[in-house]
């Protein structure tokens, strides 16, 4: 098995290499405007530091989101067009269980990763390899009880230490977790989700001034 | 010819997912996904939403389109996506969709400019296009008139639209008739059965001090949606065929006059006409006296290759191929505004050739 990851859902642009026991290579910059252009150099570095050739690897693991979509999705269509052009299998894990699998609490707390316009996308887990709630977006005030007393990571719980007291590292995801993770649910034969964007909010109706028309037929 | 370069290209700068393939000027597959269908609710195209579709129509459009072309995608010579202008989400898609493409691939990649793609796109109906070529690109989103001595390096912007694009004003005044969407093809069908002197709408920016090359339809917008106004205010009858008729006069008048005086100016004996407005029967047929009229030789591709495709891109990525044009970098971005003036985003390092080490074996 050797698994290439990448995620564009947090400010962070990470790749990395799993041979399905260890990281080979890993390289993250955090830079959240420029996913774009960062990735596909990223994608390259991690290889030329493995000195492995991109036909080597054998599935696409990328991160599904939640995460600002312009970002998220620089990452999903990367992630599709490699397993188009090279035939492999694109697995999707969620962004959030990519965080929670590299923290280092016991017991329950939540991933929370800032999910702007004042709000974050979360989620809960009851050890870092189990989630127990969907993910979701809200307003961090308007989830204060359901997080109350728990140890948080993420940038979106560190944005609000007033809601999350216990903020801790990461802040952001790294691939090498995700590929972590999702080399041991393969293992286990388990299913991963389809590459498909968790966008968890409907799209924005604003229309560009003074560009194409479009009205019903 | 099997030695022209065999050429994929990607276009998403609005709500068109496009994949096209190409070998040299030949057309060999032009596979279209739209979202347009989706945007009407709002009455224009919403980016977010346009953005959505591309993710998810990529790998379907481009599979079509390999199969249509009847090319292994291993022996593609370039991969092309238009890098700018267009909305920035959109265009981003398309331009992470290529550059990891051609990197699987060890191809080179190309982001290209969208309106130098919608002049060269002529070359796969009528072949090379002449150097130079005056080209007068109209649609909903542009409006301008570019001259070009070389596709792949030289293109100049003569003129452009001040405020709208003319299809928008097609589209504004078929909603004001309510004769329905999208407004060209429906002004079009009333005005041929309509008298296009019956009504003397104003032609925008034609005075003798106005910019020469340089156009305005909102006025006209305007003065067309307060006739029927004062019509309908006054109980009679809007005659629709001839306000079609009379609208499309005062803009194509307009569009063909300026477009050939450019050519006259600076000496161009070829004029192409692209974008979606290219489909229009009346534009079509008075560019064609007034080029003949002045010794000009007119070049429309067909209605399907006018609007927003794949092949286009394609078909400019061929031509940066056969000129031997340095590809992109890796960390090429999209560019919402890239200006006319450049017909592609060259490389600025040696990227590529690093990167063909990790490439297949
Ligand atoms: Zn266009």
């Amino acid at each position: 098995m050797l698994l290439l990851a990448l995620d564009t859902a947090t400010p962070a642009v990470t790749v990395a290499l799993h041979d399905g026991r260890d990281v080979v290579a890993s390289f993250r910059q955090v830079d959240a405007r420029r996913h774009g252009e960062l990735l596909l150099p990223a994608v390259d570095r991690v290889l030329s530091d493995a000195g492995v050739k991109l036909d080597a690897v054998t599935g696409i693991v990328v991160g599904i989101g939640p995460g600002p979509y312009t970002g998220l999705r620089v990452g999903l269509m990367t992630a599709d067009t490699f397993g188009l052009a090279l035939g492999i299998p694109v697995h999707g894990v969620c962004t959030l269980d990519g965080l929670a699998h590299e923290a280092d609490v016991e017991g329950p707390f939540v991933v929370a990763t800032d999910a702007r316009r004042k709000e974050v996308y979360w989620a809960t887990y009851s050890d870092p390899r189990t989630r127990v709630s969907e993910p979701a977006v809200d307003r961090p005030a308007d989830i204060a009880e359901q997080v109350e007393g728990l140890p948080a990571v993420g940038a979106g719980a560190l944005l609000y230490p007033d809601i999350f007291p216990d903020a801790r590292e990461p802040e952001h995801v790294s691939a090498a977790a995700l590929a972590a993770l999702a080399a041991e649910r393969i293992e286990a034969g388990q299913d991963l989700p389809a590459p498909r964007p968790l966008y968890l909010r409907r799209p924005d109706a604003q229309v560009p001034k003074n560009y194409k028309v479009v009205t019903p037929k | 010819m099997a030695d022209e370069p065999l050429v994929l290209g990607i276009e998403t700068s609005c709500d068109e997912t496009g994949v096209g393939i190409v070998r040299g000027t030949t057309l060999l597959a032009d596979a279209i996904a739209s979202s347009v269908d989706e945007h009407a609710r709002f009455g224009g195209v919403v980016p977010e939403v346009a953005s959505r579709a591309h993710l998810e129509a990529m790998v379907p459009t481009v599979e079509r389109a390999l199969k249509e072309a009847g090319v292994s995608a291993k022996d593609l010579d370039g991969i092309a996506v238009t890098a700018g202008p267009g909305l920035a989400g959109a265009l981003l898609v398309g331009v992470s969709a290529a550059k990891a493409y051609a990197y699987a691939l060890g191809k080179p990649l190309y982001g290209v400019n969208h309106l130098a793609s919608h002049i060269c796109v002529d070359q796969l109906e009528h072949g090379a296009l002449p150097e130079p070529t005056m080209a007068l690109l109209v649609s909903g989103g542009h409006s301008s008139l570019l001259l070009s001595s070389d596709i792949t390096s030289d293109v100049r912007p003569m003129g452009a639209t001040i405020d709208d694009a003319a299809g928008e004003a097609f589209d504004k005044i078929a909603r004001v008739l309510n004769l329905g969407f999208p407004g060209g093809p429906v002004i079009d069908r009333y005005a041929r059965e309509g008298d296009p002197s019956a009504i003397a709408f104003p032609r925008g920016l034609t005075g003798p001090r106005d910019p020469a090359y340089d156009f305005s339809f909102s006025g006209l917008k305007t003065a067309v949606a307060r006739w029927i106004e004062a019509k309908r205010a006054a109980g009679e009858e809007v005659p629709v065929r001839d306000v079609a008729a009379s609208f499309q006069e005062a803009v194509v008048d307009v569009l063909t006059r300026k477009a050939v005086r450019a050519c006259k100016d600076e000496g161009v004996d070829h004029l192409m006409i692209g974008g979606g407005v290219a489909a229009n029967s009346r534009l079509r047929a008075l560019a064609q006296e007034r080029c003949e009229a002045a010794g000009i030789r007119l070049r429309v591709p067909r209605p399907k290759l006018c609007t927003d495709n794949g092949a286009m891109v394609a078909a400019l990525g061929a031509e940066m191929v056969a000129r031997g044009r340095p590809a992109s970098s890796w960390d090429l971005s999209a560019d919402s505004s890239l200006p006319v003036t450049d017909p592609h985003v060259p490389g600025h390092d040696h990227v590529h050739e690093v990167s063909k080490e990790n490439l297949y074996s």
